[in-house]
């Protein structure tokens, strides 16, 4: 118990330094990059809670991002609610996406459910198009609600996120270190056999699947104000699916401080990248690393620590 | 007002542009259906032979189909490569089912960003006299543009079939997508024999690429409206069976083209997606599967 309490108080600490460094006010471009590191921390972290801990390996993170996105865009057009019930609203279309992905692991599992996700992605992507209300292929410009808590609409925005990225990390953590963790790994090695274990797969996998679609709806909700323009290239962009997958794999799949690391590591080059050099460059670095990972170490930094400590 | 002349010219479009689909598939068929390898990088393969036929057509003036034959066998080269970086890493740890599938993606990755580094993002489509006429069949316009990739398409699939049924090399694939174990007792290679099939399923991708060129724009990341389509008529098809292949990009090319002349081309992708959906959700063996 007094574990929990003490991860709750390091999360809690975390969100207060970031109000500080939001109150002291850096160079603006600091919280405009940060954000999207940040972002980055939340979907990395939603992605591993399926495709590290479950081994369902999902393509589609672009639809459950762009789900929270649009449900947002949606809601700002019709009712223009506070950001708190944009984020929630996000964040449950995306989780009922994310349930029906999980019955979709009745009849697919291995690449026939990475491929059936990917093809989700491509789907709404095209069902959005055709959507006028929403924007439809040109897009829609957002206007950000007047007069934030504090600092500027972007700052306001960077501490949301920071809240959303600890929450999503406290999340996976507890996950992790629950009975549930451990029979999402059980079925990650071999579901037959958890299955005849008595493990409750079905359950264990609706759940991931539901989880993980409700932290990427989460940090996709935000996104309009962030942007101010929503079009669907952006929204449905095939980076996310890539960061998504990239960044726990670098980082270690086995963990919740993988996708942490992978995240902050690769989001931060890739900042520095796309201002120092070109965002496409930038994009051709990531799956350098990506592909030099996997082929040279398999298990991310984390592994390569656990080997040195070993040794 | 429903017009029959309509229907019979999408029907018609449909047809062909199955026989172009098939083109695009028996890659991934072999790849993907018989050795049971999830190379998700093959569109983007396909995306590298257009630009291939793209730069030979502005340089010299190269016909794109002739390119894509020239360049099968440097595909088939790196086809061969990148099977052995596959094997060392993956498939002789026995680690192909996740990370594999992460390599292939970042591959994919790799090869789009790639080219819209050099190429940027504009469409790029090649234009020869001969592709721009067009034959009148019994009131039914037939543009040489769908026309040629159709019969290059189906030309294709009668090769594959006859290499996979009567060839020494095309036996010992087929061995090897049912057992691997017994064909390493009868004495041959199955790493050998799979380099083999993944280098021709890639060298495929060559000619597929410059039949897609010339028949509409291409942009680099022109790849991922062809992720479903393949994957679908793969799935569709049953798993592997070259015939299937081609039976199964008809239906699609068909309900595809429908689909663009009713409802409007916008349309026309998520059906192949959807057909994708249904068909992993239904029968997951495919119309012709084992």
């Amino acid at each position: 118990m007094s574990r929990v309490v003490l991860a709750l108080l390091v999360g809690l600490a975390v969100i207060a330094a970031g109000i500080a460094l939001a109150v002291v006010r850096v160079n603006p471009y600091f919280y405009f990059a940060a954000y999207v590191i940040l972002q980055y921390v939340v979907i990395a972290t939603a992605w591993n809670i399926l495709g590290g801990y479950a081994g369902y390996v999902n393509f589609g993170t672009p639809a459950f991002f762009a789900m929270g996105a649009y449900t947002a865009v949606f809601l700002i057009r019709s009712v223009k609610p506070p950001l708190a019930v944009l984020i929630l609203a996000g964040g449950l279309v995306a989780a009922l996406l994310g349930l029906g992905i999980g019955y979709l692991t009745l009849r697919l599992r291995g690449t026939f459910f990475s491929i059936a996700t990917l093809a989700l992605s491509v789907v709404l992507q095209t069902i959005i198009i055709n959507w006028e209300y929403v924007g439809g292929s040109r897009g829609l410009s957002v206007l950000r609600p007047s007069g934030p808590p504090f600092g500027n609409y972007v700052v306001f925005l960077f501490t949301v996120m920071l809240a959303l990225a600890v929450i999503a990390v406290m999340t996976a953590r507890f996950i992790e270190r629950s009975w549930v963790g451990r029979g999402l790994a059980a079925l990650r090695d071999n579901e037959e056999a958890a299955e005849c274990m008595g493990v409750p797969t079905l359950k264990l996998k609706l759940f991931a699947t539901t989880v993980s679609g409700f932290l990427l709806g989460v940090a996709g909700a935000p996104f309009p104000y962030y942007v101010t323009f929503v079009e669907p290239n952006s929204a449905f962009a095939l980076d996310y699916a890539v960061n998504a997958l990239a960044m726990p794999m670098i980082g270690g799949t086995t963990s919740w401080v993988g996708p942490v690391i992978g995240a902050v590591l690769l989001g931060t080059a890739q900042q520095l990248a796309t201002v120092t050099i070109s965002s496409e460059l930038n994009l051709l670095i990531v799956g350098v690393v990506l592909v030099g990972f996997v082929v040279v170490a398999p298990e991310g930094i984390l592994g390569l620590i656990r080997r040195l400590r070993t040794r | 007002m429903f017009s029959w002349d309509l229907l019979a010219n999408a029907v018609v479009a449909g047809l062909l542009l199955g026989g172009f689909y098939a083109a695009v598939s028996l890659g991934i068929s072999l790849i993907f259906g018989l050795l049971d390898i999830a190379n998700i990088a093959q569109p983007a393969f396909v995306i590298l032979g257009s630009y291939a036929a793209y730069v030979l057509h502005e340089g010299y003036g190269m016909d794109p189909i002739l390119t894509g034959v020239l360049f099968t066998p440097v595909f088939y080269l790196i086809g061969a490569l990148v099977y052995r970086v596959y094997y060392a890493s993956f498939e002789r740890r026995g680690d192909e089912a996740l990370r594999g599938l992460v390599f292939f993606f970042g591959v994919l990755f790799i090869i789009e960003v790639s080219l819209s580094l050099k190429y940027g993002v504009d469409y790029r489509l090649v234009q020869t006299g001969y592709l721009s006429r067009s034959i009148e069949l019994g009131g039914v316009g037939v543009a040489f543009r769908y026309l040629v990739p159709c019969v290059v398409g189906v030309a294709m699939t009668a090769g594959l079939y006859l290499f996979l049924g009567r060839t020494f090399y095309g036996r010992a694939i087929m061995a090897v997508s049912q057992d691997q174990a017994a064909l390493r007792l009868m004495g041959a290679d199955p790493i050998h024999i799979k380099t083999i099939a993944f280098g021709v399923g890639i060298a495929a991708a060559s000619l597929a690429g410059a039949l897609l060129i010339s028949i509409a724009p291409v942009i680099p990341s022109t790849d991922r409206d062809y992720i479903g389509r393949m994957f679908a008529i793969t799935v569709l098809g049953g798993m592997g069976s070259i015939g299937g292949t081609l039976v199964a990009a008809v239906i699609l090319g068909v309900v595809e083209s429908l689909m663009a002349t009713f409802f409007g081309p916008s349309w026309s992708l998520a059906v192949s997606f959807g057909i994708l959906l249904a068909a992993l959700a239904v029968r997951p063996a495919g119309l012709f599967g084992r």
